[in-house]
């Protein structure tokens, strides 16, 4: 029998186009990025529609000038975005650090493909979880964000230049090659985004210093280079003058400063599905475009009559650790798959209470994870 | 001098500066400061941009605003404030180490002429972590690194910056009397202007190597690089040609947005795959097939495969149609299967092997295909598609497909060619569409 199909008016776009979309939307004014696949095509709609929007998009001469140009361009005030794979997020490394630093807002895309090193250049991961939480030195925390459709890629992004302008942070996408260059139907228009956040500049006449807050959690207002003050940046250890400082007290000020602005908001910061089942033994904790099996198997084991929970993230870090938390509670085990070799299940193995089991369901072959693997390795049924 | 309004752009707030005794960075500051007073800029229009090293100390005793960014990099901070906000005034203070580890952006900052100004506190080796030898290091130069002397050569940074296309490039010694204009002239250079300044490390290059100051241009001269004005040309300055650009440009396209106008029969979802050759278009037929099914009323998926020799071997196209959200994207079990050419065969042999009894596999007739499971319909796709046109065999076996898999009516095909392809190559595919159907009539 012919049935009415359910969709309305929609656009057939891969993820890159949907996270290029979504950093237009957010007001991405400028953006620099070096080729390399599954991220290139980032850098080509980029290049095609900022520049109609008053932007700039330009191709760097490496991935360390792309996030050089990026952090000068956010620090003259622009919105700016970055997008590579994992070789180049190796070289992004040292300027995340940087940009940490200097709490300059700045969004970067890592769709993610098959390494370590070059790898499979146009297979899809999810190598780079952990390395995205320890991606540069000194160990401070980071957001990250990671869609598993085209739609959320597009959302996520804009969310991302919001948290990177609220929290003055770079802030990670973690894609995926399996979403970014396939494409979907998706209603764009649909999605619902929160309010668009602005940059929080000094008020007029505001005595300034780029790095001033009251208590450690809060985020300095932000001055860009060649408004109403001078301003200082620097690399080094710095006061909250941007003045250069050896002094142990005022370093750890900062270092607190750093830390707390993100641990504080993590409740704010975390995005995430519950799907819970009363009486549930058994938890699913996925992300990415593998929670998409994820929720397949668990309406399958449903279907054959157990009792499964489903929890998946969008927020990988900061840690959503209360909604695990109570997610966690009262199921004996829990499973999480990955397309790694079980990378956030250390985040969850240390919140599973004792006495839970935690089940990893792990490939890493290029290929999706199915829903079936899911169900046998998982024990789903 | 008095009736300026700025009489200096240094600050001793922070104490005197902090080089060695001697150090030729204090130096070259105290012309820029008077280069900036000559220029008598708006402090909150003007960065000095530095990199790391000792001369990395300076840009904070400036009254305008600083920023001290990694070593090397300086040049790409640099050129995204200026892009960023073309109203800046960009210096940028660097080392010859700099310009060693930063050597990419040197040339690209020269090539790509960015309005931005380049001084090079060039003192032949890395006072900051204790004199090791730099790409400046003349040869036979004694450094800590190189206890054997220097036997590698000197770079020319100048000859360098103008051979990757640098408008405006000067060299010179930091005790020159005329610096502070030449730092002038290269700031109102609409364009990259490099200044290369010979100078001394007092605490490390200077004990090490027997000179004085006065003899930098002996040394300038024993390398064989030249000093003065090197280059002074003109070339559209990157950014103001990018925005001039920009504003011709119209505004994007806007996208396709496919609302459904048709019926259609699944029950469930339905992966097809297509196996061709390059250049047969096999990514663009099924993306037809896909936006046909979304005015059908169908959601869609699709994922292409080709080697990164694009013009080269195979290419395989992966579709799932579905009247419900799609989830899992991955085809493990094809309900259709399409083989087009001896390169999507090769690509795809051992998955046909595998194919289940479901599966209808529609092959060329020409092609030797693998024993199967699946059920198997061959179609005369080469000489159907020398009939209709070149390039058409995807089109045509996939309307034979939907033909009989009969997944949403055939107007629904023919419609997502006519209304999303371009009107020479719909005209062809439209032919393929009734070819198609007529090979399973
Ligand atoms: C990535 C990186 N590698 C190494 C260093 C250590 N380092 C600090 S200063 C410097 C050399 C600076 O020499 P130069 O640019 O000539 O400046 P100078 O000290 O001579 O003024 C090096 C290698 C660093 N800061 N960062
Ligand atoms: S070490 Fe050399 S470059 Fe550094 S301040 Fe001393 S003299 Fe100057
Ligand atoms: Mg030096």
């Amino acid at each position: 029998m012919p049935r009415q199909g359910i969709a309305m008016g929609l656009e057939f776009i891969e993820g890159n186009e949907a996270i290029v979309r979504g950093a237009i939307r957010a007001g991405c004014g400028f953006f620099a990025g070096y080729p390399i696949t599954p991220a290139s095509t980032i850098l080509e709609y980029m290049l095609h529609l900022l520049p109609a929007e008053g932007g700039v998009a330009m191709q760097a001469e490496d991935e360390i000038a792309s996030m050089g140009l990026c952090i000068g361009a956010s620090m003259a005030g622009r919105k700016a975005m970055t997008a590579t794979s994992g070789p180049g997020i190796s070289l992004y490394s040292e300027n995340i650090g940087l940009a940490i630093m200097g709490e300059t807002p700045l969004v970067i895309v890592n769709v993610q493909r098959q390494g370590p090193a070059t790898g499979s250049a146009t297979k899809g991961a999810e190598g780079d979880i952990q390395f995205t939480r320890w991606v540069t030195s000194g160990g401070l925390p980071m957001i990250a964000l990671s869609p598993a459709t085209v739609g959320e890629a597009y959302e996520l992004t804009f969310r991302a230049f919001n948290l990177s302008e609220q929290f003055r942070v770079p802030v990670i996408v973690l894609s995926n090659k399996e979403i970014s260059l396939t494409q979907e139907s998706v209603d764009l228009d649909a999605i619902e985004l929160p309010p668009l956040v602005e940059r929080r500049r000094p008020a007029d006449g505001e005595k300034y210093q780029p790095h001033h807050f009251e208590t450690p959690e809060q985020v300095p207002v932000l001055s860009d280079f060649g408004g109403e003050h001078v301003t200082q940046y620097t690399t080094s250890t710095h006061d909250k003058a941007g003045y250069l400082t050896a002094d142990p007290g005022l370093i750890q000020e900062m270092i607190d400063h750093y830390t707390a602005k993100i641990e504080a908001a993590t409740d704010d910061i975390a995005l995430f599905r519950h799907d819970p089942q009363e009486d549930a033994e058994t938890l699913v904790v996925s992300y990415g475009v593998t929670s998409r099996s994820a929720a397949m198997a668990v309406r399958e084991a449903r279907d054959r009559g157990k009792r499964v929970s489903s929890l998946t993230l969008q927020t990988l870090y900061p840690v959503p650790e209360r909604a695990i938390k109570s997610a966690i509670d009262g199921v004996a085990r829990i499973v999480v798959p990955e397309m790694n070799m079980g990378q956030y299940r250390l985040e969850i193995e240390r919140l599973a209470p004792d006495g839970a089991e935690v089940i990893g369901v792990n490939k890493m072959n290029t290929t999706l994870i199915s829903p079936d693997e899911i169900i046998a390795e998982g024990g789903l049924l | 001098m008095s009736n300026m309004a700025y009489q200096t752009y240094m600050t001793d707030e922070l104490g005197p500066l902090p080089f060695c005794p001697g150090c030729g960075h204090e130096r070259l500051l105290r012309e820029l400061d008077k280069a900036l007073v000559e220029l008598q800029l708006d402090p909150t229009n003007v960065v000095i941009v530095s990199d790391i090293g000792c001369i990395g100390l300076a840009d904070r005793y400036f009254t305008t605003n600083a920023f001290h960014g990694l070593h090397g990099r300086s040049l790409t901070y640099a050129t995204g404030l200026k892009l960023g906000r073309p109203e800046l005034t960009v210096i940028v203070l660097i080392g010859d180490g700099g310009c060693g580890i930063g050597g990419a952006h040197l040339l690209n900052a020269a090539r790509r002429n960015v309005d931005l100004t380049l001084v090079v506190a060039n003192n032949f080796n890395y006072g900051m972590t204790g004199g090791q030898h730099s790409v400046t290091t003349p040869s036979g130069g004694r450094t800590l690194t190189t206890p054997l002397g220097n036997i590698e050569g000197a770079m020319d940074i100048c000859a360098t910056a103008i051979g990757a296309g640098a408008t405006w490039a000067f060299r010179g010694i930091g005790y020159d009397d005329g610096l502070a204009q030449r730092i002038v002239d290269g700031i109102r250079h609409p364009g990259f202007a490099l200044l290369d300044i010979w100078e001394l490390c007092t605490a490390y290059y200077l004990p090490r190597n027997d000179f004085n100051k006065k003899e930098l241009y002996n040394l300038i001269e024993s390398t064989g690089q030249e000093v003065g004005l090197l280059a002074d040309k003109e070339r559209p300055e990157f950014g103001a040609a990018y925005r001039q650009r920009a504003a011709e440009i119209p505004k994007g396209k806007p996208p396709i947005v496919i609302e459904p106008a048709f019926a259609h029969s699944l029950e469930r979802q339905k992966g097809i795959v297509m196996a061709g050759g390059a250049g047969q278009k096999v990514k663009s037929a099924v993306t037809v097939l896909a936006r046909a099914g979304m005015l059908s009323g169908l959601q869609a998926t699709q994922k292409d495969d080709y080697p990164i020799t694009i013009m080269t071997g195979h290419s395989l196209s992966e579709i799932n149609l579905s009247p419900d959200p799609i989830e899992y994207t991955a085809i493990d079990s094809p309900d259709y299967f399409l083989v087009i050419s001896e390169e999507g065969l090769k690509k795809t042999r051992s998955w046909i092997k595998r194919l289940a009894p479901s599966c209808r596999l529609y092959a060329d007739d020409g092609l030797e295909l693998p024993d199967t499971e699946a059920r198997v319909t061959r179609l005369p796709l080469a000489p159907a598609a020398k009939e209709v046109g070149r390039l058409s065999n995807g089109v045509i076996a996939l309307a034979a497909m939907l033909q009989e898999a009969a997944m949403f009516p055939m107007d629904a095909f023919e419609q997502a060619i006519s209304r999303y392809q371009k009107p020479e190559i719909a005209e062809t595919n439209l032919k393929a569409v009734k070819k198609g159907v007529e090979l399973v009539s």
